[in-house]
């Protein structure tokens, strides 16, 4: 296996493209100097000079508003400059190549690239043909990886649980299908939590998905019982309809997050979403607008999270 | 012209002779009698053995001249000692009509370097629809019928295709693979591909595809040859099938005798094949297998590809390895790691190849078209982009040191190449 390309020759943080493979040090350094930043977001002036004079690519291959946005004011308030391409509009449909994509940007001066593309490792891709000086976090390819999801969802479970060594972690849905659970569990592991769970039906879950050291459960109400952390996953539209599974209704019954279910759950338990929420078939809004939920404390620790990602990368 | 190669530790494994002696070459037949030769090879500390064959090389003609030409991929094939190809018919257009296959014959002869076998496509532009005029492509020159990589996915016209080639005793090459099962999949459904986050070709695509195959040459007799099995529980079912008595033969692509999916690695797009790369077990299976006899011989599946169709993201990227190059020094390390007679190690890619292929070259026997392949056992190959002939330099292996390289290719009696 060749060296973990994320990382220098020093051992440091060069891109961020999973969090596999990340010592539990750097991933302790992200989520601490994360903190340090939350305060800066609570500021009346919300801004740090730490990128000034430094241009952030926002390359997006792969709609996305939110995710993007988030990045958008994390590089901003490092005092960065920060350009927005829509790559999924633009030069793709001329049949632009990736790399001469990112060749034409490079020189444009950029020192970060923010990549989302549909397809997993083309931030690895990327990041191997990127100048030394350039630096490239991956917003999200494929199914593979959404390292800097994972890293909010872990600051937002370090901040309400403090120690991961006690927890009992289930993540909840498509995890067939979704980066962040990949990302999650990952990190989770890394941190040293004794019991990760994954919850769903056959259909989406990935081949050999225990061997990333998680425990399945087919069943919601055995896989809850006890949980500090329940983590919900956005099932997508075009999933619900098909050979996967028979419709959002019935899903919903069986995988459905509601307060009933919830109880079973330990009573401090946190319920956390990455967003976008589909109310209604994966998560109730008694639950999702209840008090368990830290879905809303999330995004605003993406914000930090992501300063912290970008500040260290090009540090 | 009469050609003498001296000293040389012959080895022939369609005989199991292994031993130093002399070589004689007369009128393009390996010759009985000694005599006055025009050229004499000192081939001491060398290894002589009848050239080899491989049953699957892509060389890209016609269509795809950007990834490779005929010219730059004889020069590979006769660079790695093999004197006979077999090529598969996913060109551009699919060797579907006689006149295509004419030409690609008449190209490959004008080189008179290597022996060019094409395949003929089983259906019509590949699309496993309306089946080719099989009886006239044969007339062409078409030594067996297959769809390439691409699938038949209604199991009526593949009974149908079976029936017909059975009928005029064709031979027919089958990748098994389930089109529904693999649709969409871009690596081995397993613990790697679920780390990446890649769509998965689970290995009962394969077995269940070949079930289907094996069945339908029972109620055909047609001669079926499986092609590049991945898994083990194909090279099982192969097994049993020839225990049962049955006339399949099976060959398995290089990569697979030695790579598996952990090599993936983070994304290596070289590590893009079809079939996938699959578990360590598979692996194991297929080397195992390629012993046994389950697996009748190892092909390089040569598959050249541009730059800019491996430069893209793992699922996005063209499948595909260059192996012509690599077919004898991979298939030594196989037998090096298996610990076999280099008699029997060769037979795979020269006398077993040759019976799939239904040709007489693969053996050095009196009267046996002179196809030789002279080359240093011990000698290491560096594999690298600069030093591979071949037009496509995408191969896993690069950076790799292989036991083997060729000092001498003749091909009815004329020596091709020297290195």
């Amino acid at each position: 296996m060749p060296r973990n390309p994320q990382l220098n020759e020093k051992g440091e943080l060069q891109h961020l493209l999973s969090i596999e493979g990340l010592p539990r040090e750097i991933l302790a350094q992200i989520l601490d100097t994360a903190e340090s930043f939350v305060g800066v977001t609570e500021r009346e002036v919300k801004k740090v000079p730490l990128l000034r004079g430094k241009s952030v690519f926002n390359l997006f291959f792969e709609p996305s508003t939110r995710t993007r946005t988030t990045f958008e004011i994390a590089a901003k308030r490092l005092s960065a400059d920060v350009i927005n391409l829509n790559i999924a509009v633009s030069s793709q449909t001329k049949g632009e190549s990736l790399l001469d994509t990112v060749a034409n940007l490079s020189a444009m001066q950029a020192d970060i690239f923010v990549v989302r593309h549909a397809s997993s490792g083309a931030p690895f891709l990327i990041a191997s043909h990127v100048k030394p000086h350039e630096h490239v976090v991956n917003a999200g390819d494929g199914r593979h990886a959404h390292p800097t999801q994972g890293l909010l969802d872990l600051y937002t479970i370090r901040h309400y649980k403090q120690d991961f060594s006690r927890l009992t972690v289930a993540i909840i849905g498509d995890v067939l299908h979704s980066r962040v659970a990949r990302s999650l569990i990952h990190g989770l592991t890394t941190l040293g939590t004794p019991a990760v769970r994954v919850i769903g039906p056959q259909t989406l879950m990935p081949a050999g998905v225990e061997a990333l050291g998680v425990k399945v459960f087919h069943d919601m109400r055995e896989g809850l019982r006890d949980c500090d952390v329940i983590v919900m996953l956005r099932l997508q539209n075009e999933r619900m309809n098909g050979a996967l599974l028979p419709s959002a209704q019935e899903y919903f019954k069986h995988y459905g997050l509601t307060a009933e279910k919830l109880a079973l759950a330990q009573p401090d338990a946190i319920v956390m979403h990455p967003g976008p929420m589909n109310r209604g078939v994966e998560i109730d809004s008694s639950v999702a607008d209840g008090p368990h939920s830290v879905i809303l404390p999330q995004v605003t620790f993406g914000i930090a999270v992501r300063m912290a990602v970008m500040s260290i990368v090009a540090s | 012209m009469r050609l003498a190669i001296k000293n040389a530790r012959i080895v022939d494994p369609a005989t199991g002779r292994d031993g130093t002696g002399d070589l004689y070459v007369a009128d393009g037949k390996i010759s009985a009698e000694t005599g006055r030769a025009d050229r004499t090879i000192d081939a001491k500390g060398l290894v002589a053995a009848p050239g080899f064959i491989d049953i699957a090389a892509r060389l890209r003609e016609p269509g795809f001249e950007y990834k490779a030409t005929l010219e730059s991929e004889v020069a590979a094939a006769i660079a790695g000692g093999v004197t006979s190809l077999a090529c598969p018919p996913d060109t551009d257009p699919p060797l579907d009509e006689p006149g295509l296959v004419d030409m690609l014959r008449r190209r490959a002869k004008a080189l008179s370097r290597v022996r060019v076998y094409p395949l003929g496509a089983l259906t019509v532009k590949l699309e496993g629809e309306r089946l080719t005029e099989m009886a006239q492509l044969a007339e062409a020159g078409c030594v067996a019928f297959s769809q390439g990589n691409a699938p038949i996915a209604d199991t009526q016209i593949l009974w149908r295709a079976l029936q017909y080639a059975a009928t005029f005793g064709f031979r027919v090459w089958l990748r098994p693979e389930d089109a529904w099962l693999a649709k969409g999949g871009v690596a081995h459904d397993g613990e790697v591909a679920t780390r990446l986050g890649l769509p998965g070709i689970p290995s009962f695509a394969e077995t269940i595809a070949l079930a289907l195959m094996l069945e339908l040459v029972r109620a055909t007799g047609a001669r079926v040859h499986f092609c590049r099995v991945s898994t083990a529980g194909a090279v099982e079912m192969i097994r049993a099938a020839k225990r049962d008595g049955l006339r399949v033969t099976c060959d398995v692509g290089i990569h697979h005798l030695h790579l598996s999916e952990l090599d993936l690695g983070y994304f290596d797009a070289n590590c893009r094949l079809e079939p996938p790369l699959r578990s360590q077990r598979d692996r194991d299976a297929l080397a195992r297998g390629l012993e046994d006899g389950a697996i009748d011989c190892a092909c390089s599946d040569h598959t050249p590809v541009d730059e800019d169709g491996k430069h893209l993201p793992f699922a996005e990227a063209e499948p595909g390895a260059t192996g012509l190059e690599l077919l004898l020094p991979l298939t030594l390390k196989w037998g090096e790691a298996r610990k076999l007679p280099l008699a029997k190690t060769l037979a795979r890619i020269t006398c077993n190849a040759a019976e799939v292929l239904g040709v007489k070259s693969g053996r050095l026997a009196a009267g046996a078209p002179a196809d030789i392949a002279i080359f240093d056992p011990q000698a290491m190959l560096r594999v690298s982009p600069e030093t591979l002939r071949s037009q496509g330099k995408n191969t896993p292996f690069a950076g790799y040191e292989l036991p083997g390289r060729v000092r001498y290719t003749i091909v009815d009696g004329n020596v091709v190449y020297e290195g």
